[in-house]
């Protein structure tokens, strides 16, 4: 089952209504979702599809059972098919590796191991030695080799096993992938991503669950990432592969096995989501809870359990955290008037933090009506027992409440 | 004139490490004992490691006139390594060094103009002022490195793409004595090891670290042994032929798909660590002239010449007088090419995107960066 926090109101009713959106992914009220010219391709519209079922979760990948036909059945004429996140990044892996014979992926246990969270699973045996890397557990040198095939023309996926060991190899990222086009006034591309899974899991304590957003989206020179869903896993993980420039990709452990419906236009081997657009995963008009990764999530589950109150929240997914896209989080502020961010790091000189210096800078500041507020992870390394790993980690209730405070309800 | 002449070059190799069949096979090739200098080449040799040695005293004393800003590091002493390798290996060969460039960055292909230009942070320099001494890059150049150490995966890793292209090319991955104790490197040479990249690892050790000798700094100063499983040739780094040949060993040795193999080049610089080291604190000037005097690689090269009847005193000097217009001339234009324009300042942040806004020092300033 997908993790539910507890809540003031039952977990019956919370369960009904987070069905609506954490199953069919993503519904916003409005049609059409565009991406940008760039990439030269339109979305189709997505229809509201009305739910009379409840889609059961699988926690452990597989599928959902329903097939292509009862789907139509149930959801209209669109066929969709059920993803988790980790097939939709290891389906817009296998077809980047496809499609581009320099693009290849190295890390510990890539390769022989399916990948130490069955991201990469199948890809050895489909492509072999040379296109998938097991390395050893070195960091600082395979980050390094992997930058300096970039230099000489490859494409390099580097994943870390988590994003805590890029700390081994962060000097690599930075002053060796981040910075060098700048260096080299334009002479030298870094065509790398890296990528892994990045922030709290479950029970694997502080060493292994710090979130690394903040630290990368300081630097420039740098793309980072931060899907929540399995759309913006495949799309942005294929944009990543596509750029021509370092791409830090944070994925998420728990999201792994969450099922997410994808239409057919999702499923095209080119469908790529634009690096630097956040996303309206749900519209509103009281008040902008702005998150990225696993926390878009509490926060739909948190507006829905708003809703009942009459509080309707517009929930956007940054999708990227460098470069941010302040355009849209300007707008949808201007519109509501309140804002709350919601992110799983630390709250010191987080990206909470920046989203609010960036509001209280631009022309959305006139348009608050109280403080802009953040929630975040609790300011401590990461403890192991369940209740205060619970504890150290935004819940829907704290999403709720920090809503309430500054609504002044 | 000679045309070609033959020097014994028995010293060279050193001591081989733990691979008696690779004795026998550096004992029994051509280019172990011996070397053919033939009178193009060293007159080719002469010209440009005096090129390098004359670019890097300009460099000095623009620097202390201060119209070199920052960091610099001379390369003057260590000539014959730069030259000696770029005449073992071809232009389509990779390479990738620290930040004692200068010397590189020349023999790999970049004018003398645009290297001073970058020094002096203008326009016309290679990497358009935004680099420096330390960041100049140039087709199979990859700088340029300021993280001591880091150069060296990242050069491993320029061998494997050129084992993934199978294209035949090899990386020469270059550190000093100081950086031959980081991790990364041992982390490199497992890899290149086992994945048998094409890839030359060469220590030039020029027995500082900064201002630590290598007795100082190193539990093992055989730095040629350090690659352990790796062969490893310890070779005379004042000697140009020394070097070429010892060069073109390993790359065939790359390029047969044998995996990477360790190289020592002992060296020696003139010049303190950099400009801001007057590198008589831990060395002493007598041991700097004794260097100069019985060493020298420039030197050693042009005695080799005139005493084999190679080459003339007068076409010597006119060589020198040559590199001193080129040297003239290219500081000339270091000093007086502008700065870069200031809307070049957030420019090259991403390759091959749209133009983008960034933010200046406070909110009310947008500047715009095109890739």
């Amino acid at each position: 089952m997908v993790v539910l926090e507890v809540s003031p109101i039952s977990t019956e009713e919370l369960w009904s209504s987070v069905s609506d959106h954490r199953v069919l992914g993503h519904l916003p009220d409005q049609g059409i979702s565009l991406l940008s010219a760039q990439f030269g391709r339109v979305a189709s519209s997505r229809k509201s599809l009305g739910v009379s079922k409840r889609l059961p979760l699988y926690n452990d990948g597989s599928h959902c059972s329903l097939g292509p036909s009862m789907l139509q059945k149930c959801f209209g004429t669109r066929p969709q098919i059920c993803v988790n996140v980790r097939d939709a990044l290891n389906q817009a892996m296998d077809e980047e590796l496809e499609r581009d014979e320099r693009v290849f992926l190295l890390g510990e246990e890539v390769a022989q191991y399916d990948g130490a969270y069955k991201v990469s699973r199948g890809l050895w045996k489909k492509y072999g030695d040379k296109r998938i890397i097991d390395t050893p557990i070195t960091e600082m040198g395979f980050a390094g080799i992997a930058v300096g095939a970039a230099f000489a023309g490859l494409r390099p996926i580097c994943e870390f096993m988590t994003w805590n060991f890029s700390m081994q190899a962060i000097d690599q990222v930075i002053n060796s992938a981040a910075k060098t086009y700048y260096m080299s006034a334009g002479a030298q591309p870094v065509p790398i991503v890296f990528r892994g899974p990045n922030g709290s899991s479950a029970g694997v304590a502080a060493q292994h669950s710090q979130c690394f957003a903040a630290w990368y989206g300081h630097c420039p020179g740098l793309k980072v990432v931060s899907p929540w869903n399995s759309e913006d896993a495949r799309g942005l993980l294929k944009a990543a592969i596509r750029d021509d420039n370092p791409v830090v990709f944070l994925e998420n452990e728990l999201m792994y096995g969450v099922p997410f419906d994808l239409s057919e236009d999702v499923m095209q081997k080119d469908f790529v989501i634009p690096i630097g657009k956040a996303k309206v995963e749900r519209r509103g008009t009281h008040i902008t809870l702005v998150s990225h990764s696993r926390c878009v999530g509490f926060c739909l589950d948190a507006a829905s359990v708003l809703a009942k109150e009459g509080v309707e929240c517009e929930v956007v997914n940054l999708r990227t955290i460098r470069p941010l896209d302040v355009d849209t989080i300007e707008a949808s502020v201007m519109k509501t008037g309140h804002l709350v961010t919601v992110e799983g790091g630390w709250p010191q000189y987080g990206v909470g933090a920046e989203i609010c210096a960036r509001v209280m800078e631009g022309p959305a500041f006139n348009y608050l009506d109280a403080p802009a507020v953040r929630v975040t992870g609790v300011d401590i390394p990461m403890p192991y027992a369940k209740i205060l790993e619970d504890h150290s980690v935004p819940q829907i209730k704290d999403i709720i409440f920090s809503v309430k405070k500054v609504l002044n309800m | 004139f000679s045309w070609t002449c033959l020097f014994y070059t028995t010293h060279f190799y050193h001591t081989l490490l733990n691979k008696p069949e690779m004795q026998n096979e550096m004992e029994t090739s051509s280019s172990n004992l011996s070397a053919v200098l033939t009178r193009e080449q060293g007159l080719q040799y002469y010209r440009t490691m005096q090129t390098m040695r004359r670019m890097e005293l300009k460099a000095d004393q623009l620097y202390k006139q201060k119209i070199i800003r920052g960091f610099c590091h001379l390369y003057d002493g260590q000539e014959a390594c730069a030259m000696g390798i770029e005449a073992g290996i071809n232009p389509t060969d990779h390479l990738i060094t620290a930040y004692r460039a200068h010397g590189y960055t020349f023999t790999r292909g970049v004018c003398v103009r645009e290297i001073m230009a970058e020094l002096t942070g203008r326009r016309g320099g290679v990497a358009k002022g935004k680099g420096g001494s330390m960041h100049m890059y140039a087709k199979h150049f990859y700088g340029g490195n300021g993280i001591v150490g880091a150069q060296v995966p990242l050069g491993a890793g320029v061998a494997l793409a050129c084992q993934y292209q199978g294209n035949n090319q090899v990386c020469v991955a270059l550190y000093g004595d100081g950086a031959a104790n980081q991790g990364q490197i041992f982390e490199s040479f497992n890899m290149a090891a086992l994945w048998k990249l094409p890839c030359i690892f060469i220590c030039e050790n020029n027995k500082f670290g900064m201002g630590t000798s290598v007795e100082r700094s190193s539990a093992s100063t055989d730095y040629f042994k350090r690659g352990d499983y790796i062969p490893g040739i310890k070779v005379d780094g004042m000697d140009v032929l020394c070097v070429r040949e010892a060069i073109k060993f390993a790359a065939d040795y790359c390029r047969a798909g044998k995996g990477p193999i360790v190289m020592e080049l002992e060296t020696y610089r003139y010049h303190g660590h950099s400009m801001s080291d007057p590198g008589v604190s831990y060395r002493s000037r007598e041991e700097i002239q004794e260097v100069r005097s019985k060493s020298d690689p420039i030197t050693m090269l042009k005695e080799r010449m005139l005493s084999n009847n190679m080459a003339s005193v007068e076409e010597i000097k006119e060589i020198d007088v040559d590199i001193r217009k080129v040297i003239e001339d290219a500081a000339q234009f270091a000093i007086s090419d502008p700065e870069p324009p200031l809307d070049e300042l957030c420019n090259h942040i991403f390759a091959n995107d749209l133009p983008m806004e960034v933010r200046g020092t406070n909110p009310w300033v947008k500047l715009k960066s095109v890739s």
